[in-house]
């Protein structure tokens, strides 16, 4: 039963599957995955994130959101000093005070993540254990985790994998007998939860639980009833460690777009025995309402050619989304990390001959972005200002995570973000 | 280990990047691993700036650590070098490549590169980004200035400075920069070199001809300073020119210093700050009560302009610079109070709770602790966000920086007519007491006197259960200095009656929570265990006197 067929027809003459990919090193212009807990603070509102790191990490982190005024921040940096490096603190009792300060302050705080990063990984504290003896001391009040957070080890959203991946042990078991599970694993905006969740009950999948939860006591129970169906392309870790507990993997292209969407919802119909009927009636109405909105947006975007920086792993369900539906041209995709069995299905789907890049060396791919003078290029921020002032029109990437970007009636939106700088090129022109 | 909300300095190689962004032609390459590209956020997002900072990171990863970082640092420079051609270069690490101690400097000096290299030692578990600027700027002026007679003199009739310390994601330096070259120029001076903002190796190397340097900003450019004048024996000036006064001041010094003779330029001095503060519409602002918090240049001039030309009583001053702290100290016993050194979030929002203040003039980080709090908030200093660095001209410095100070400041505080209302009438549905100002838009008020007296009560609470004031969920922040407060815990607090707790409600929200500080004090001095009606106005009497 942890096999299951893909039933989607789509037909790809060969698509991407073996295409080769360019895999370059050099400097790499991404964030580093400290950056998810800006988002995954605000989706588990009782969490609570302490870096273990170094000043950059908290300068990092409150450079990313410090522009926001916070009364009450759900996230802090314990910062590592030359007494802990010199060995004169030991660092496990230093930790100790450290969260101990930090709780009586938040007493509300229900799950506290000690989360690693390159000084931490690299002098080799052992925060995992720390965590275990944190959680022993308050054990009536709040769980302590910890992952590791740094930018030697991943990229980017990948943190939020390493996240989840670090909430997966301490998930209760299901019963054996249990009846099967929906969990959709990855963060999603609370109100494309929502309408997934309308979606899966018109078909008449009742059990679907989300992952992470909105709340740390909200703990959903895996076992061999449970069936993943993932809604972001960067969880590898996440999803490996819910399949050793016996969940199995639906394997989907990801919720992008209307077609995305589709085959996305029709993999967990498959697999929950969904008749053809109701799933059609379920999608009906809102693949109408996204054709309608992407119509428009395809009159701006239709023909047009674009470059994908990497940054998020997001790029090749964009690019994808953005080819097959919107007519882009896609000059290269480039991505942190190619996870080839959770892409599968999104490479099959790209156009054949498309370049793919994996990694980075940010200045021959400079070279090849002027090269090619694209008509949008996706990047980051520390790219996209500098490109604009080249005349180039960018799409700063960090939006599309920023962003209720999945599902139908989101497809009109994720497109407007990619007219929007064409347009507002257009309009401050004229 | 510190636990830490908020920084309100990056690590030292941030303050390496603000020097080489802000200047042409040089180039830092940086040992760092994956990530720490965040960095070029600050200069193309936050200051705007439309070309990328003239950084390479190595970006090392965990697999190239079993391996050799130092060849990866040395493939990095060669490239950097071959594709930006600069006229000097830096190398440096930053806090991970720290710990793993590859030697950038001596690695690159085996590549042999045809332009000056300097090599930056950054201690990045002990100093911040401040520290880096001034290091960084220090070694470049070092390594590239020229001895007076190795170059060519301009010969002018005219004096001659150089202008040192703005740099790149500096507090409005590119303004205060306009504002200071065009009050030096009118009054007849020549400037020799602006530096680290937009100056060249080329530049750096000409320093020496110029008779004097004015120092913008010491947090950065004192220790070249220092330097020059005993290599140069050029002298530089100490005063800031923020505020009225301290503008005036600054032009006599820079006339002393060029010879020159400062009437001239006073006569022409134009300042719009000095008599709208005179003006009875500013008549509420006496004694306004304020904290002033930054880097010490900032706080200690906006302390100055805050007691001398706004009338406001300055109840708390502080610094997060601590190889300025004695600055900040001297400044502090003007004010009769005691100057905060510290870099600690979390002491410094326990301060003002303590100090109730109406008005905090802070960093960014202060907007935090002011929203907790819900006191009115001006931004002074860095670190700031995005909204200060604003397109419209907005120095800090000179005669213009003293008007843009006085709207800035006076922005966020309640107006008179509405202060003088509320203060008269209560209950109103739109007007009310824990309404913020209905010139910016209205809203609640988080505040209010609970806030402050949390930090009166909150020893108490655990030892008194007869304490009938709740201290609010949500601020609990004196409990982090238990510590330090910890020797009230055996005083039992006066309680409030029902009727006094009412009248304290009529007290405006800006000045509640020291009323009820101080009625508590006089409460507990007197050894009353019931507050009443009668004790507030007591102690409000009392208080008034002395």
């Amino acid at each position: 039963m942890s096999v299951v067929s893909f039933p989607v027809p789509v037909t790809t003459a060969g698509g991407c599957s073996d295409a080769p990919v360019l895999r370059e090193r050099g400097q790499h212009e991404v964030f580093c995955v400290l950056t998810g807990i800006i988002w995954l603070h605000r989706k588990i509102q009782d969490a609570f994130f302490l870096v273990v790191g170094s000043r950059t990490c908290a300068h990092l982190i409150q450079s990313a959101a410090g522009v926001m005024i916070f009364a009450e921040p759900r996230f802090a940096t314990a910062i590592i000093d030359e007494r802990d490096l010199a060995g004169l603190s030991d660092a496990n009792t230093e930790l100790d005070r450290v969260v101990n300060q930090l709780l009586a302050r938040r007493p509300e705080i229900k799950l506290l993540f000690l989360v690693g990063s390159c000084p931490s990984e690299v002098i080799k504290l052992d925060l995992s254990r720390a965590a275990s003896r944190l959680s022993a001391q308050h054990a009536s009040n709040v769980r302590v985790l910890n992952y590791s957070g740094s930018g030697i080890e991943t990229t980017f959203t990948q943190g939020e994998d390493a996240c989840l991946a670090s909430m997966v042990p301490v998930l209760p078991t299901a019963d054996v007998n249990a009846a099967q599970e929906l969990l959709v694993v990855g963060t999603l905006a609370d109100v494309v939860e929502d309408q997934f969740l309308r979606i899966f009950h018109q078909m008449g999948i009742e059990r679907v639980r989300f992952f992470p939860p909105r709340r740390a006591d909200d703990q959903v129970a895996i076992g061999p009833g449970t069936r993943l169906l993932l809604a972001q392309p960067f969880l590898a870790d996440t999803a490996k460690a819910l399949q050793a507990r016996g969940a199995s993997l639906l394997p989907a292209p990801f919720p992008l777009g209307i077609e995305g969407t589709t085959a996305w919802l029709q993999s967990a119909a498959t697999a929950f025995g969904v008749a053809k009927e109701r799933f059609d009636a379920a999608v009906a109405a809102p693949t109408a309402r996204a054709t309608a909105s992407l119509s428009r947006a395809k009159l701006h975007l239709e023909g047009k050619s674009i470059f994908f920086f990497p940054d998020s792993q997001l790029e090749i369900p964009l690019a994808r989304f953005l080819s097959r539906e919107l007519g882009m041209k896609l000059l290269e995709v480039g991505t942190p990390y190619l996870h080839r069995q959770h892409m599968a299905m999104e490479l099959a789907m790209l156009p054949e001959g498309t370049f793919l890049s994996e990694g980075q060396h940010v200045e021959k791919q400079l070279d090849r972005c002027r090269a090619l003078h694209p008509d949008m290029v996706v990047c980051g921020l520390g790219l996209a200002n500098p490109l604009e002032s080249e005349g180039m029109t960018t799409k700063w990437a960090i939006e599309l995570v920023f962003t209720p970007i999945q599902g139908f009636d989101q497809a009109g939106d994720l497109a407007e973000l990619f007219t929007r700088p064409l347009v507002r090129r257009m309009r401050l022109a004229a | 280990m510190q636990l830490t909300l908020w920084t309100y300095e990056g690590p030292p190689h941030v303050g390496a990047m603000r020097i080489a962004t802000a200047m042409e032609d040089v180039h830092y390459v940086l040992h760092a691993p994956q990530g720490d590209t965040y960095a070029d956020l600050l200069f193309t997002m936050i200051e705007r700036l439309q070309k990328r900072p003239p950084v390479t990171y190595t970006t090392f990863q965990a697999r190239d650590l079993g391996g050799d970082t130092a060849e990866l640092f040395k493939t990095a420079a060669r490239e950097a070098f071959e594709r930006f051609s600069p006229k000097a270069m830096l190398v440096g690490a930053s806090c991970t490549a720290e710990l793993i101690q590859d030697d950038p400097g001596g690695l690159c000096k085996a590549l042999n590169l045809p332009v000056p290299v300097v090599a930056l030692e950054l201690p990045s578990y002990q100093r911040k980004e401040n520290w880096g600027a001034s290091e960084t700027f220090y070694q470049l002026v070092r390594n590239l200035a020229l001895p007076a007679d190795q170059i060519e003199k301009t010969q002018s009739s005219k004096p001659r400075c150089n202008i040192l310390g703005p740099a790149a994601l500096g507090f409005r330096h590119r303004d205060d920069l306009t504002e200071i070259r065009k009050l030096l120029t009118d009054m007849g001076v020549e400037i020799n070199v602006v530096a680290p903002l937009s100056a060249t190796p080329a530049d750096l190397a000409r320093l020496a001809d110029a008779q004097f340097n004015v120092v913008l900003y010491p947090e950065i450019a004192n220790l070249s300073a220092q330097w020059l004048q005993r290599q140069f024996g050029q002298a530089f000036t100490k005063t800031i020119p923020i505020g009225t006064t301290a503008t005036r001041n600054f032009v006599r010094e820079v006339a002393q210093l060029a010879g020159l003779d400062p009437e001239v330029a006073l006569s022409k001095a134009e300042s719009r700050a000095a008599w709208y503060a005179r003006s009875v519409d500013s008549t509420y602002l006496t004694n306004k009560r304020v904290f002033v918090f930054g880097d010490a240049t900032h706080a200690v001039a906006a302390a100055k302009v805050a007691a001398e030309e706004m009338g406001f009583t300055v109840v708390g001053i502080g610094t997060y610079s601590r190889e300025f702290a004695r600055e900040v100290r001297e400044a502090a016993k003007l004010y009769g109070v005691e100057a905060l050194i510290s870099d600690d979030y979390l002491e410094i929002e326990a301060r003002i709770a303590e100090l109730n203040p109406e008005l905090v003039l802070g960093t960014q980080m202060e907007r935090h602790i002011a929203k907790r709090l819900g006191v009115p908030c001006a931004v002074i200093s860095a670190p700031v966000h995005v909204q200060d660095f604003p397109a419209r001209y907005s120095p800090q410095m000179g005669f213009e920086g003293a008007n843009v100070l006085f709207d800035t400041w006076v922005h966020p505080l309640m107006m008179g007519l509405e202060e003088h209302l509320i203060g008269m009438f209560r209950g109103d549905s739109e007007f009310h007491e824990d309404a913020a100002p209905s010139h910016l838009g209205g809203g609640v008020h988080v505040q209010t006197a609970q806030a402050a007296s949390a930090v009166a009560t909150f020893a108490s609470t655990s030892t008194s259960a007869s304490a009938s004031t709740p201290v609010p969920e949500q601020i609990n922040a004196p409990a982090l200095n238990q510590g330090a407060s910890q020797t009230n815990a055996s005083i039992l607090i006066a309680a409030w009656d029902a009727g006094a707790e009412k009248e304290l409600k009529k007290i405006p929200f800006f000045v509640r929570g020291k009323a009820r500080r101080n009625t508590e004090k006089y409460a507990i001095e007197r050894g009353v265990t019931l507050i009443t009606t009668e004790t507030l106005y007591e102690s409000k009497a009392y208080y008034s006197q002395s």
